[in-house]
């Protein structure tokens, strides 16, 4: 098996948890480089520092998590980009941050870095050369129109239809990655909650799940239920606003009116209960800052009440609606072997039949307690996407009454003060709205030594490339809503 | 369907204004007093996202539900700057979208207002001391009023506009 030979043919790393950590040689970095690129393994992400390149693997089947680290004192590492296309942009990245150099990466040109974190003129972009006959090309961004975060597309079109979209990203990064790098954990975490704001909650879940393996912190069960409420009412607000977004991309306004009351309703609750709309700095290593009380769980029993009354005859108008229907069945097809090939998550890859979801197959407390289903279709188009978040707002609802029927009682938060100051390494992976959210990260003394983020977006965005191909140019939103990939959490 | 669409109508779910922030009428007071007199009775809004997490952006959507109902004061949004009264800009300002901030501001014809939105518009928040980070939205183009907060409440926002309205 490919995970027990990698993890033959490596130095075990001690105080690396809970996956294993595997020190490697170049030959054995390049097999499992191999490896992905064959689809026998999965990249779950790849990332550097100093003098070491890290990547982290996935098997798919009976799931199991390897990490792999290579030293490179030189900077000069193999390449997985080479023949792998989902590492590409991650490792022009740790060209662009770490100044590591990876060897056979097809693209030479800078992703996050746009030239422009010095005092020199930044040279221009070289987009992708393009041949052919009456073709024209239409740059958007990285100003949009609405009201929405800044990115790069450049069109090449023929007539109304893409032949094809590439995109420049990085226009948000805040150097996030250093920021991190020698912050106290408390300092580290308000950060790291705010990588994406609209997934905050998973986030933060995701930062602390990472500290507590890294400091062997125990979290207490009512702590490990009410992460699992705020991450589920995370999800439910998302997707309403993305259901109402993607019909108003197609002029149905009328959907994002009733989405967004829906929406409020959500961030309302999560107010009432939590103390934050969206619920940002709510989960702490150790448990959650904030208890639910008595009132907050009738609170929220209410709203999934609510949102099942509301949300059905919504449902039923998205379904009955044949001009809707027409914008949105047939409209940006991701092929299955894309959604494979890329690992992606989330809407992007149920939606396509990858049937990968974190909370099941990489199970974490609550949701190793709990029943639910994952949906999962292979008609792959926007319609597909809007079905998928449509039954995932469905789980999500009777997830929160398991969690809130089954509540434990006893504390919300445990100390931590013993822990804190012990060195480990610690890992996590959270399903986030988008799909999965990894952390890795390296402690000591209290304080973050190296801590790398990977959004799910990272594999999503360059499918959005391929998804677009052969569509008009109008039904770019539209693909574009249905993926909803995150600029902030992708570009740090 | 004309249920769904009625449902709204039966119920009114907007709320009243919200009451006036004595620090933004303050602010607001100082502002020109010939541009309050040519913009004051609405105003439309161009939003640019200057490298923020995302999270001012959901608070900035929430504006348009019928909780809030931006548009009965007057307020509305634009798709580009040259339409724009106000740059309504969110984030820390990264060094790699300072000049599209720029070249948003100087296309925003005068007289012209900038809302700085949020703690990392206000002042870089938790992302000041970083390379990739300019600094808050005044560091790149004069601003009038700054709405703080992680982001700031619907109800927070509108306080903001409605005091540049005088209303």
């Amino acid at each position: 098996m490919a995970i027990d030979e990698i993890l033959a043919n490596g130095r075990r790393v001690t105080g690396h948890r809970p996956w294993p950590c595997v020190v490697v040689y170049p030959g054995m970095w390049q097999a499992a480089a191999d490896l992905l690129a064959a689809g026998e393994l999965t990249l779950l992400s790849v990332w550097g520092e100093t003098g070491s390149a890290h990547m982290a693997v996935l098997q798919s089947h009976d799931p199991r998590v390897v990490v792999l680290s290579l030293e490179c004192p030189n900077g000069r590492y193999p390449a997985i980009g080479r023949d792998h296309a989902p590492a590409i942009r991650l490792e022009r990245t740790m060209r662009d941050l770490f100044g590591l150099d990876p060897i056979g990466l097809p693209d030479p040109r800078p992703w996050l870095d746009h030239g422009r974190w010095g005092d020199a003129p930044p040279p221009p972009y070289e987009f992708l050369p393009v041949e052919g006959d009456s073709l024209h090309q239409i740059p958007v961004g990285p100003v949009h129109a609405g009201i929405i975060e800044p990115g790069h597309f450049r069109f090449t079109a023929d007539g109304e239809t893409v032949v094809r979209l590439e995109q420049r990203l990085g226009y948000v990064h805040k150097g996030i990655d250093a920021l991190l790098a020698g912050a106290p954990i408390p300092r580290a975490l308000r950060i790291a909650g705010r990588t994406s704001g609209d997934s905050t909650v998973a986030y933060a879940f995701a930062f602390c799940r990472a500290v507590e393996a890294a400091l062997g912190i125990a979290v207490p069960p009512r702590a490990q239920a009410l992460r699992g409420v705020m991450a589920e009412l995370e999800r439910i607000a998302n997707h309403l606003g993305d259901f109402g977004a993607i019909c108003n991309d197609a002029a149905f306004s009328l959907m994002l009116a009733h989405c967004a009351v829906l929406r409020e309703r959500v961030l309302r609750c999560a107010a009432a209960c939590f103390g934050h709309r969206l619920m940002m700095d709510r989960i702490v290593p150790g448990g959650v800052a904030a208890d639910l009380d008595a009132d907050g769980v009738a609170r929220i029993r209410a709203l999934i009440d609510e949102l099942r009354a509301r949300f059905q005859p919504l449902v039923e108008l998205y379904d009955g609606m044949a001009s809707l229907q027409d914008r949105t069945v047939g409209t940006g097809f991701l092929r299955p072997d894309l959604a494979r090939g890329f690992g992606a998550g989330g809407h992007v890859g149920r939606a396509s039949g990858r049937d990968f979801d974190t909370r099941r197959d990489l199970a974490y407390p609550p949701y190793d307690r709990l029943k639910f289903a994952v949906p999962v279709r292979t008609d792959g188009d926007v319609n597909a996407r809007v079905w998928i978040r449509i039954r995932e707002i469905e789980q999500s609802l009777l997830l929160l009454e398991q969690l809130l029927d089954e509540l434990p009682g006893g504390e919300a938060r445990a100390s931590v003060e013993d822990a804190s100051m012990a060195p480990g390494e610690g890992m996590a992976l959270v399903e986030a709205f988008r799909g999965d959210v990894l952390v890795w990260l390296r402690v000591a003394g209290g304080r973050v030594e190296r801590c790398h983020l990977r959004d799910a977006s990272w594999f999503q965005w360059p499918l959005l490339e391929a998804v677009i191909e052969g569509n008009i140019v109008a039904d770019f939103p539209l693909c574009n809503k249905s993926f909803n990939c995150s600029y902030s959490g992708h570009d740090l | 369907m004309l249920r769904t669409l009625l449902q709204g109508l039966r119920t009114p779910l907007t709320e009243p204004k919200p009451p006036a922030d004595p620090e933004l009428a303050a602010l607001a007071a100082t502002l020109d007093q010939a541009a309050r007199r040519k913009l004051g009775h609405s105003l439309a809004i161009r939003q640019v996202d200057a490298g923020s997490c995302n999270g001012c952006e959901l608070e900035i959507h929430a504006l348009n539900n019928a909780f809030y109902d931006l548009e009965r004061y007057g307020l509305h949004f634009v798709a580009s700057p040259r339409h724009a009264d106000v740059l309504m800009v969110t984030g820390p300002v990264t060094k790699n979208m300072r000049e599209a901030l720029e070249r948003t501001w100087r296309a925003t014809p005068d007289p012209k207002w900038v809302v700085a939105v949020g703690d990392c518009a206000a002042d870089g928040h938790v992302f000041a001391d970083s390379y990739a980070v300019v600094g808050g939205v005044a560091a790149v183009v004069p601003v009038d009023i700054v709405i703080r907060g992680c982001p700031p409440t619907p109800v927070q926002l509108l306080q903001g506009l409605l005091s540049l309205l005088g209303k």
